[in-house]
């Protein structure tokens, strides 16, 4: 099948899709975003986050058909040209990112977070992240990296 | 040579300043956090094929046949592989083991075991064509009690060469003499279950067939020379012949020391004339790796009244499933470390590593030490109670230091300051108690499983000592190249090695050493790859002292030649000069020139090789030895809450103290202890693979649970600098200690709230409640 939708603000369209591929699958093997990432493939890691019409989602999860004509926003698509997010910068300079294979998921997930809430207390990141898997940090630099992000917004909205 | 992926490893510019001891970003931070790293399982090249294993489904049972015909017909298949189809040696296996076959014949030996290989146009296909093998087998019951397997002759073999992999025993004073002198003896039999990395990566690559008959293959790995070594004979191809690029690294915390995909892949690859992919599933990931040994372990200790331990008497079993993988010096390290940083004058230890049809078991952050950690600090516990003494101070009565003799008769030749650092770990200030009105800070959380109710408060203390780079009279080396010339006007130092970035944080180590010793900014990252010499696993904690040496030498080097140019054309004594920030400065004149202007075209480049002081092995009958080439130390203090009604565990705080000889990169070592404690945690209160009968139960992250942000509780790193003075810039490798000691910590702490005895890791809340 053909599916066709809007990803980091261009349309996409991608062919001969079988009907079983995910989201991720199609983003990473048939748009070249290999942004997002495969770490478990089941919805429990949250490696593969991308924002589905503005709201958080396992790509992994979702079938490719699903995201007909609607928007993706992938990793890939936070920056804006050669400038990182806010998000992004603070991850490199808190040291939230060791390995990387989940700061993809992370990033998309703390994004949508502090668009949100302003003001996040670090219960509130912890709910936002709880379905974020690290193996490497312990999540310490990570909490960091968002409430830095997070301050940064809010001085400068 | 072929043509490079699409998507594929690059030189990476480290950005930024910061030289040895400034926390300087990570070169590849940037491309991480724009989703442009190329990881292992991003690698995409146009026609590549997709590759697929097929797996035993059983534990232990003879092939009988195997018809591939069937799946050979699929459509949109190329190949399907058996172990006929292997061109070279049969068997694989890390460290020279060679016992573990490519693709499995005859027998299999755990569940899981790879039998066949498909390639074909997409990864569905494969998967399908996968079910269409045909495979006989005559099923077996599974050899699964290592105890049995370690002392029963009768058990039957799972290797044929007998089930013992490796018994090391270590004997000092007379244990049984000492017995009379025990005033109070303790003892306990502690189990630990078996841990997976569960690294976020999945096993993955690509090989990509090349005109000289070769194969060019991008992998994710530990340590790329010893995969070299066993993939060559494999393939039965020359080492020249296969070019490795170390690609991506999503983690690896041991699990990929052992070789996973590559020889299928590049088995494939060479079969079709096409580039193949393989790239795991989770599922398929938590068979495709070795484990941490679950372990057996059965400890007695004498002391006087005052709490001084005057024997130990120790058993220890690990069970390394069916292949010998890193068995043997897992057994090492157990042996070695069985009593950890305490000075006891009787001892006798066994530590046996065995063969059973239970999933295979290798490196796993802490190797052997973690294990007998949980046991020995366990024992500290029972016996501060049975002498009346808090546990910080019987610890702190039997504590190493430096010039102590560990149980081997290893003496301790750099700093050690034990006892201090369990009275800064006792001191640090206290968490608030928890908040009754926040949920969110109960055990239970958002589940509203309590407002308070059940809730007790428990505090303990853990002390974890590991060796550092590989023991036991292994040459361990590091090789790096480090050339220097000038690019765009600027000098630019090109480092190169083939050592694992796996997300520690080499990389930027090798930038910073790079500025501090050559005085240059611009710093490039050459992808890990086999053109420059082995640089050893990353692993051991090793690599910034063996790498990190490596680079500081062949940097050195290049020095002496910048030096020698710059005596020539300034016409000063070299040891008037110095480099720093591009430019060449004497201590007599100050600045002199550019080094830019200094090089000209001209290049400098140096190779060098790094090892470490040598050490002896274990003496096979008295374990004596000098077997260690650093040791290194962390003290976790952890406080819970627990809920002893539903028997939930929440870490409170862990606060640790750690001794690093040199503070190199502080926000990475911070990383590294953050993430080693995590770990701990893990395996303290939710981490174990369960196996029935041979057979894991919960291959998922749904049933094997790591971690969460909202498990892990803030951390308080108290970080000291006793340099040791052989190592490079007097650092102590910092990524396994914490590993060791948040373990017993955090369950010291559990017993602390409970009373309960709690001999058994991962602790369930059925082992609080008493409902199990």
């Amino acid at each position: 099948m053909r599916v066709g939708f809007t990803v980091n603000g261009r349309e996409e369209t991608a062919d001969d899709v079988w009907e079983g591929e995910s989201l991720l699958y199609v983003l990473r093997e048939r748009m070249g975003l290999p942004g997002s990432k495969n770490a478990c493939e089941q919805g429990e890691c949250g490696s593969c986050t991308v924002l589905l019409d503005g709201v958080p989602v396992c790509s992994c999860l979702v079938a490719a058909g699903q995201a007909e004509g609607r928007r993706v926003r992938t990793v890939e698509g936070l920056a804006e040209g050669d400038r990182q997010a806010p998000i992004q910068e603070a991850f490199v300079e808190c040291g939230a990112v060791q390995c990387g294979f989940c700061t993809p998921g992370l990033l998309v997930q703390a994004h949508d977070l502090i668009e949100r809430v302003p003001r996040p207390s670090d219960a509130d990141i912890r709910e936002a992240l709880a379905g974020n898997l690290c193996r490497c940090t312990g999540y310490e630099k990570i909490l960091a990296a968002v409430r830095l992000a997070a301050n940064r917004r809010a001085e400068n909205p | 040579m072929s043509v490079a992926p699409a998507r594929a490893p690059r030189d990476i510019a480290a950005p930024g300043g910061g030289g040895v001891g400034d926390s300087a970003l990570r070169p590849d931070g940037v491309l991480k956090v724009r989703g442009e790293f190329a990881y292992s399982s991003d690698l995409w090249i146009d026609g590549m094929l997709w590759g697929a294993t097929l797996r035993s489904p059983h534990p232990r049972a003879k092939i009988l046949s195997i018809d591939t015909s069937e799946a050979l017909a699929h459509p949109g298949v190329w190949t399907v592989l058996t172990h006929e189809d292997v061109p070279g040696r049969k068997h694989f296996g890390v460290d020279h083991t060679w016992d573990q076959p490519v693709l499995a014949f005859d027998e299999v030996r755990h569940q899981g075991e790879p039998i066949a290989l498909v390639a074909a146009d997409h990864p569905e296909t494969a998967r399908r064509a996968l079910e269409k093998i045909r495979i006989e087998y005559e099923v077996l019951e599974p050899l699964t009690d290592a105890r049995r397997a370690a002392f029963d002759p009768a058990y039957p073999r799972v290797q044929p060469r007998g089930n013992v992999a490796r018994h090391q025993p270590v004997r000092v004073g007379d244990v049984d003499a000492a017995r009379e002198l025990a005033e109070v003896v303790v003892s306990g039999e502690f189990q630990v279950g078996m841990q997976d990395q569960a690294f976020l990566g999945p096993e993955s690559g690509l090989a990509i067939p090349a005109e000289d008959g070769g194969v060019d293959l991008y992998v994710a790995t530990q340590w790329m020379h010893n995969d070299l070594e066993q993939i060559g004979p494999c393939l039965g191809l020359a080492e020249d012949k296969i070019r490795m690029t170390l690609s991506g690294v999503g983690g690896a915390f041991g699990g990929r020391e052992d070789l996973s995909m590559q020889i299928h892949a590049a088995m494939l690859a060479l079969r079709t004339g096409k580039p193949v992919k393989i790239v795991y599933n989770r599922y398929e990931s938590f068979f495709g790796h070795v484990h941490r040994h679950p372990a057996q372990m059965r400890y007695e200790y004498g002391a006087t009244k005052d709490g001084r331990i005057v024997y130990a008497d120790v058993e220890i079993i690990l069970d390394g499933g069916a292949y010998t993988s890193s068995t043997k010096n897992v057994v090492g390290n157990a042996a070695s470390l069985a009593v950890g940083p305490y000075v006891i004058p009787n001892v006798r230890i066994d530590a046996y590593g065995v063969y059973t049809n239970n999933p295979p078991c290798g490196a796993m952050r802490g190797f052997g030490a973690v294990q007998a950690c949980f046991a020995f600090e366990s024992m500290m516990d029972r016996l501060a109670d049975a002498c009346g003494l808090d546990p910080v101070t019987v610890r702190q009565v039997n504590a190493a230091a430096e010039g102590s003799a560990l149980a081997t008769g290893q003496i301790i030749w750099a700093p050690l300051p034990m006892a201090e650092m369990l009275q800064t770990a006792r001191e640090l200030p206290m968490p608030a108690p928890a908040d009754t009105g926040d949920l969110r800070d109960l055990p239970g959380g958002v589940s509203q499983t309590t407002h308070g109710e059940g809730v007790r408060r428990g505090v303990g203390y853990g002390v974890g000592l590991k060796n550092i780079c590989f023991s036991e009279g292994y040459d361990d080396y590091s090789t790096a190249r480090v050339r220097l010339e000038v690019i765009g006007g600027e000098p630019v130092a090109m480092v190169h090695t083939a050592a694992a970035e796996v997300g520690q944080g080499l990389v930027t180590l090798e930038a910073q050493i790079a500025r501090t010793e050559l005085g240059v900014r611009r710093v490039v990252i050459q992808p890990a790859d086999n053109r420059v010499g082995d640089a050893g696993s990353s692993s051991a904690s090793r690599q910034s002292y063996m790498t990190g040496g490596a680079v500081m030498t062949a940097c050195q080097a290049v020095r002496e030649g910048m030096a020698a140019l710059a005596a020539a054309r300034f016409g000063h004594a070299r040891d008037d000069l110095s480099f720093t920030g591009d430019k060449v400065v004497s201590e007599s004149a100050g600045v002199l020139g550019t080094i830019a202007e200094l090089l000209g075209d001209a290049v400098i480049e140096e190779t060098r090789e790094y090892h470490h002081r040598p050490t002896t092995g274990m003496d096979p009958v008295t374990g004596r030895g000098d077997s260690h080439a650093q040791l290194a130390l962390c003290v976790h203090r952890a406080v819970v809450d627990v809920d002893v009604d539903l028997g939930l565990v929440k870490v409170v705080e862990l606060a640790a103290v750690q001794d690093v000889g040199r503070i190199l990169n502080r926000v990475a070592l911070e990383g590294q202890i953050h993430g080693g404690s995590a770990q701990g945690l893990g395996l303290a209160v939710m981490e174990e693979i369960v196996v029935e009968n041979g057979r894991v139960r919960n291959p998922s992250f749904t049933d094997y649970l790591i971690p969460t942000i909202l498990d892990m509780p803030p951390m308080r790193l108290e970080i000291l600098e006793n340099a040791d003075p052989r190592a490079p810039y007097g650092l102590r490798g910092a990524g396994e200690p914490s590993t060791l000691s948040s373990t017993p910590a955090i369950v010291a702490a559990i017993r602390d709230a409970t009373g309960l005895a709690l001999t058994r890791v991962p602790v369930r809340p059925e082992h609080i409640t008493g409902s199990s």
